[in-house]
C-alpha cells in the first residue's frame, strides 16, 4: 500500500468516524438553534394555533419584560451563590482528604455518594426535610434555634436551592480537586517549607497556581451547569416565592409550556444561549491571565 | 495527636448534609405518615406496606425498566459515538478536522433545554411523542455527547504515537488499529464517560415531562413526583419508598466499585 492510498483511506475513515457525532450535531443542534433563532422572530402560540411572523417584537418584549428582569436577577444570584459555595466546598473537602489521615476513603465515598443519588429523589427529600416542621427545623431546634419556612421566604428559597444543589453535586468537582492536588510534586512544598513559608502561604503560592487549569475546568462546568438547573427548581420552589427563584430556565419553561408562547420561549432560549456562549468564552479567554501552565 | 481529632471532627461534622437526607429517606420511608414531620433515626413503628402501594398506585415496574433500559442503551450508544468521534478528531487527519470538531463543539455551549421547543415540534412531525425515542436519540447523538466526545479526544491525544505505528507496521488498517489498540486502552476514559452518560441519562426530567405523557411511558424521576391520594395530596411515605428503590441500588453498586469509580472520573478530569 502506497503512502497515498493509505492517506485517502485515512481520510475515509476519518469522515466516517466523526459522521455519527457530526449529523447529530447538525441535526439535533444546530438545525434546532437555527429554528429557535426563527421562532424567535414570530408569535406562536400553540393553543390559539397562530403562527405570526412579527419580527424583532418578541425582543423588545424581552426587554420590557419586567418578570424576566427578576429572572435574570435571580440567575445571577444563583449561578454566583452556587459557583462560589461549590468551589469552596469542593477544595476545602479535597484539601481535607488529601491529609495524611486514616479513613479519608470512606470519608470520600460519603461526600460523593449524594451525586449517584436520583436527582429528583434526592430533590424531594429536601423538599420534605426543609418543611416548617421537618428535619432540617428539628434538628436546628435541637440547638435552640427557631428555623424559618424555608422554602416559603425569599431569600431563604434561594439558599436552600443553592445549598441543595451544592450538596448533591459538590462531591464530582471534590473529586477532580482531589486528583489534582495529588498531582502537585510534595518537593515544592519541602522546598518551600525550608524558605519559612507558612502553611497558607504555600497553600496560595503553590497549591492555587498549579491546580488552576482545574479550578478553570470545575468553574466552566458548575457555571454552566448552574444554568441548567431545573428539575431542582421544578421540585422545591417552582420558581417561587413570588418570582425569587424563578431562574431564566425555569422561566423559559414556563413560557413555552405553561403558558404555550412558544415564539417568546424561543427569544429566551436565544438569551440563555448568549448568556451560556459569552461566560464560556470569557472564562476560556481568562485562562490565559490565570492559568499557570496548560496540560 | 490533637490536630487528627480535630481534623476528624471536621470531617464528621461536614458529613451531615452528605449522609443524613440518604439516611432520612430510607428511614422515613418504612415510618407511618403522621411521623415524617419527627426527628426521629428510626421509625418507632416500621411499616412496609408503602413498598407495595408504590406497585399499585402506578405502574413501578414498568417505569424502572423504561429508565433502566433507556439509560444502558444511551450509555452504550454514547461511548460508540464518542469514542469513535473521539479517536478520529485525535488520531487522524483529513482534511477539515478543525472546522468539524468546532461545529461539535457548539453543542457543548447549548443547554439542552435551549433546543427543546424545536426537538419537541421535531418529534410531533414524527408521531414520537409519548415514545422513549426522543430519550435515547437526543443524547446519543446530541448535544448531551459532546461532553462524551471532548473526554475521548483528549484521552486518545495523549496516547503515544508509537503504538499505532507498531500496529501499523503489523499490518492493521486504521480501523484496525483503533478497535485492537486504542479502544482497549482508553478503558479508564470509556469508564468515566459511561458513569456520567448513565447518571445524566437516569437523572434527566425535563425532557421526559415534556415527551411523555402517560404513566406506562413514565421515567423514574417523573413518575417519583406523581404519588398523590384521590384527593391529591402527596403521599410522602410511598414517594420516599419509591425514592429509595430508585437510588439504593445505585449506590450499592457505587460503594463496591468505588475505587475505579471515583479514580476513573478524577484521572479524565486532569487531562480533560
Amino acid at each position: 500500500m502506497t503512502f497515498w492510498t493509505y492517506r485517502r483511506r485515512d481520510n475515509l475513515v476519518g469522515y466516517l468516524f466523526v459522521a455519527p457525532a457530526l449529523l447529530g450535531s447538525i441535526a439535533f443542534v444546530l438545525v434546532p438553534l437555527a429554528l429557535v433563532g426563527w421562532y424567535s422572530l414570530n408569535e406562536w402560540n400553540v393553543l390559539g394555533g397562530t403562527f405570526e411572523f412579527i419580527g424583532a417584537e418578541n425582543y423588545e418584549r424581552l426587554l420590557a419584560d419586567e418578570k424576566l428582569r427578576d429572572s435574570l436577577v435571580a440567575t445571577a444570584w444563583f449561578a454566583g451563590g452556587l459557583v462560589v459555595l461549590n468551589l469552596s466546598l469542593a477544595l476545602l473537602l479535597a484539601v481535607l482528604l488529601n491529609q495524611k489521615l486514616r479513613g479519608t476513603t470512606l470519608f470520600r465515598t460519603l461526600f460523593f455518594s449524594p451525586v449517584l443519588v436520583s436527582l429528583v429523589a434526592w430533590t424531594l427529600v429536601w423538599q420534605l426535610m426543609l418543611q416548617p416542621e421537618g428535619s432540617v427545623n428539628g434538628l436546628l431546634g435541637f440547638f435552640g434555634v427557631d428555623g424559618p419556612n424555608w422554602l416559603r421566604g425569599e431569600s431563604t428559597a434561594m439558599v436552600s436551592v443553592i445549598v441543595v444543589q451544592v450538596v448533591k453535586n459538590v462531591g464530582l468537582n471534590m473529586v477532580l480537586f482531589l486528583a489534582a492536588l495529588q498531582g502537585v510534586p510534595a518537593p515544592l512544598y519541602e522546598a518551600a517549607k525550608l524558605d519559612g513559608a507558612g502553611a497558607w502561604t504555600r497553600f496560595l503560592r503553590i497549591t492555587i497556581p498549579l491546580i488552576s487549569p482545574t479550578i478553570l475546568l470545575t468553574s466552566i462546568i458548575t457555571i454552566v451547569g448552574s444554568l441548567q438547573v431545573f428539575a431542582q427548581i421544578a421540585v422545591l420552589t417552582q420558581g417561587g416565592p413570588g418570582t425569587s427563584t424563578t431562574v431564566l430556565i425555569y422561566y423559559l419553561y414556563q413560557q413555552a409550556f405553561q403558558f404555550h408562547h412558544f415564539g417568546y420561549g424561543a427569544t429566551i432560549s436565544v438569551l440563555l444561549f448568549a448568556i451560556v456562549a459569552v461566560l464560556t468564552l470569557v472564562q476560556w479567554r481568562m485562562r490565559r491571565k490565570w492559568v499557570l501552565h496548560e496540560s | 495527636m490533637s490536630r487528627k481529632v480535630w481534623l476528624y471532627g471536621l470531617l464528621c461534622l461536614l458529613c451531615v448534609p452528605f449522609v443524613f437526607p440518604t439516611w432520612w429517606m430510607v428511614t422515613s420511608s418504612m415510618k407511618p405518615i403522621g411521623e415524617i414531620f419527627s426527628v426521629s433515626l428510626l421509625p418507632s413503628d416500621w411499616t412496609f406496606s408503602t413498598y407495595s402501594q408504590v406497585f399499585e398506585l402506578q405502574p413501578f415496574g414498568q417505569q424502572y425498566w423504561n429508565s433502566l433500559y433507556i439509560a444502558v442503551v444511551v450509555t452504550i450508544g454514547t461511548m460508540v459515538v464518542a469514542a469513535m468521534a473521539g479517536y478520529a478528531f485525535a488520531r487522524i487527519r483529513f482534511p477539515g478536522q478543525n472546522a468539524l470538531f468546532v461545529v461539535v463543539l457548539v453543542g457543548l455551549l447549548i443547554p439542552s433545554e435551549v433546543t427543546i421547543v424545536p426537538l419537541f415540534q421535531l418529534f410531533q412531525q414524527l408521531g414520537l411523542t409519548n415514545t422513549h425515542w426522543p430519550l435515547i436519540i437526543v443524547p446519543i447523538f446530541g448535544a448531551p455527547c459532546v461532553l462524551a466526545i471532548f473526554i475521548m479526544r483528549q484521552f486518545f491525544i495523549a496516547l503515544p504515537a508509537e503504538l499505532e505505528e507498531a500496529a501499523r507496521m503489523d499490518g492493521l488498517g486504521r480501523a484496525g488499529i483503533f478497535y485492537r489498540v486504542a479502544l482497549p486502552l482508553s478503558r479508564p476514559a470509556l469508564g468515566a464517560v459511561a458513569i456520567f452518560t448513565f447518571l445524566h441519562s437516569w437523572n434527566l426530567y425535563l425532557e421526559p415531562i415534556v415527551y411523555l405523557s402517560t404513566p406506562d411511558m413514565f421515567t423514574l424521576p417523573q413518575a417519583l413526583t406523581q404519588f398523590v391520594d384521590i384527593y391529591g395530596g402527596p403521599m410522602w411515605n410511598v414517594q420516599l419508598a419509591a425514592a429509595t428503590m430508585t437510588a439504593v441500588p445505585i449506590l450499592i453498586v457505587f460503594v463496591l466499585a468505588q475505587r475505579q469509580f471515583i479514580e476513573g472520573l478524577a484521572h479524565t478530569g486532569v487531562k480533560g
